[in-house]
């Protein structure tokens, strides 16, 4: 295969990922309302339970309990659907941006844990070798890589179906219900407090999902994996696909991630070895900016949610 | 042990008074403001850049003839930078509100801001690595000597370098200054008004923009101090801001959000506990104790130590 198509291969892998995490801050922001700054720290969540669950018996590490992969993956979504809950159940009854506040802490705490607790996460060197699925069945990388992409995709696909269903159905109406007007959602005897902590631990695992499938994808994590930048992109991509359908945070995802690898490249091209560091600085300064413009000029981004009135509700006003 | 009060107390002056500025903006904008952090940043590079400008204008010659003052690790210059600083850093506050959250504050929810003003604040770090580069730099390469404050005998005794000593003392300063602006001027007694109910404050006569223009001047102003105050007792980093985040948050919700005193307690009991922490868990843990501290706050007082509940 040609290096730009195994590259393109590579890239959909990564904006999938991305995809993924999208789509579960889509239902926690988007159909919710809640604001989780910690997205970077449910992903290391889920990797890292993953490739404890699934990795190799590291000397002088907790782990190694080689589980099949899919059922590290199944953890990490629990493990980070624990840690929502724990952080949830905390804050989701206080103001709303108590939870803002909280879920930074949880991304920070994280980040330390990955950096410091080296029994259980191999510290700043990270885990390795974790286990690829079917890697030994594939002669190439490539090939493997393609594999990934068709299993990302299904993944993808099935996590959106499932939660498309969920609000389309009667939790997902309560819980536009909330978003749009919490008074008169708990003065019709909806449990506000509980509907909200389900989406949140829900939109969690599939954050934790991704980093399962993250952390087997490229068969090493380290703590640099994981850092405040990931979930400035992850919001990024979803204000300006917008946040109020999954089509938009799918699309915004691929969107932000095609920008980010180009303007990355184009660094890499123009400057100088010397002034690469502040290239990537720049470059992260270009999507602060993207975003700010979008949240000035598009704040419902790329795609707009359907209005949820009827068209005769919408008539009588 | 004595020794870890007193680095707890300096460490906590600074959250105490980068604080004051994120609960005054908390409770007269009514949003969390994630961009507070890099103004502390800003503030601390500010200084610097204008001490080299000073340093520059004057001939590296007369700056060391000037010599420091007293026993401190700086002279007049950086002085003279930080009062410079000061009100440019509450610019850089103003201007951030003026094309971002002035703009969204009109349309959509207050949450909204709170992702704006995360945004402005990964651009604006990374902004100051673009100008500046990554590495860490200092505002003086004097050697700090620590003076014994307490003798050994009692509790392990303590010492303090002049600049922290220095520290301490500005930033009684400045919290007097702030307690005096707030009581007894016009425009501090709107701010109360205004943190208290904006509509009603809006009734009785108070223009909430000129309030919110002085909240952003202040706490700016406040931010800039703190950051230098950071940077001298520590180091000047582009994260230096960011990673003070966290204990921020939690010095302003433990003293409860609006009460600028409140801030300044809360910001000493963080500093304190972050520094006691160390010999029980390790200096590697200590950033996860202003989390801890929030939680426990969240749990067991939300309204904070000097807020009113509800």
């Amino acid at each position: 295969m040609p290096d730009l198509a195994s590259y393109l291969v590579f890239f959909l892998v990564v904006a999938l990922t991305y995809a993924l995490l999208c789509l579960g801050l889509a239902l926690q922001w988007g159909f919710t309302g809640l604001f989780n700054v910690g997205v970077a720290g449910f992903f290391a969540i889920g990797a890292y339970a993953s490739a404890i669950l699934t990795g190799p018996d590291y000397p002088g590490q907790f782990g190694g309990f080689g589980l099949p992969i899919p059922l590290g993956w199944l953890g990490g979504m629990a493990a980070a659907a624990v840690a929502a809950l724990a952080v949830g159940a905390l804050t989701l009854r206080l103001r709303q941006d108590y939870l803002a506040i909280a879920t930074f802490g949880v991304a920070v705490v994280i980040q330390l844990l990955a950096l410091n607790l080296e029994s259980l996460t191999g510290g700043a060197f990270g885990l390795g070798f974790i286990p690829r699925p079917l890697f030994g069945r594939f002669g190439s990388s490539t090939a493997f890589n393609l594999f990934y992409l068709a299993l990302m995709t299904s993944l993808v696909g099935l996590v959106w179906l499932a939660l498309e269903a969920l609000v389309r159905g009667p939790w997902g109406r309560v819980l536009r219900a909330i978003r749009e007007d919490e008074t008169a959602a708990e003065a019709l005897g909806k449990p506000v407090f509980r509907h909200r902590l389900e989406s949140f631990a829900i939109g969690s695992a599939v954050m934790g999902l991704a980093g399962g499938l993250y952390a087997s994808f490229t068969g090493f994590i380290a703590p640099q994996d994981f850092q405040a930048i990931l979930t400035f992109q992850v919001w990024a991509m979803l204000i300006v696909g917008g946040a109020g359908s999954f089509a938009g945070a799918v699309l915004g995802a691929v969107a932000v991630w095609a920008l980010w690898t180009a303007s990355g490249a184009l660094i890499d091209q123009l400057l100088p070895a010397a002034f690469q560091v502040r290239g990537a600085a720049l470059q992260i300064v270009l999507i602060g900016v993207v975003l700010a413009a979008t949240l000035v000029l598009r704040p419902r981004g790329l795609i707009v949610e359907r209005a949820a009135l009827s068209a005769r509700a919408a008539d009588g006003r | 042990m004595l020794q870890y009060v007193v680095d707890g107390l300096v460490l906590g002056a600074t959250i105490g008074l980068g604080a004051v500025g994120l609960t005054l903006t908390y409770a007269i904008l009514r949003f969390a403001n994630f961009t507070h952090g890099e103004l502390l940043t800003v503030g601390a590079y500010l200084t610097h850049g204008l001490l080299a400008l000073i340093t520059g204008l004057l001939g590296a010659e007369a700056v060391a003839a000037l010599g420091r003052i007293g026993p401190l690790g700086f002279g007049w210059p950086l002085v003279l930078a930080l009062l410079l600083a000061i009100p440019l850093t509450g610019l850089v506050a103003l201007l951030i509100d003026a094309l971002l959250f002035a703009r969204l504050r009109g349309h959509g929810a207050a949450i909204t801001l709170v992702i704006a003003s995360f945004g402005a604040a990964l651009a604006l770090r990374h902004l100051v690595v673009v100008a500046y580069g990554p590495n860490p730099d200092y505002f003086s390469r004097a050697i700090p000597i620590a003076l014994t404050v307490v003798p050994r005998e009692i509790l392990g005794g303590a010492r303090l370098t002049p600049d922290q000593m220095a520290v301490l003392a500005l930033a009684a300063v400045a919290v007097l200054g702030l307690h005096l602006l707030l009581t007894r001027t016009t425009i501090g007694r709107a701010m109360r008004a205004v943190a208290e109910s904006p509509t009603l404050a809006a009734v009785i006569g108070i223009e909430v923009r000129k309030v919110v223009r002085w909240t952003w001047l202040i706490g700016g102003g406040l931010a800039c101090l703190a950051g230098v105050f950071l940077g001298l007792t520590v180091q000047i980093r582009p994260q230096m801001g960011f990673d003070l985040l966290l204990p921020l948050f939690a010095a302003s919700i433990l003293g409860g959000i609006g009460s600028p005193l409140g801030a300044v307690l809360g910001g000493l009991l963080i500093g304190l506990a972050e520094s006691l922490a160390v010999p029980l868990i390790g200096a590697d843990y200590r950033a996860a104790v202003a989390f801890a501290v929030l939680i426990l706050v969240l749990l067991l007082r939300p309204q904070g130590l000097l807020g009113r509940a509800g």
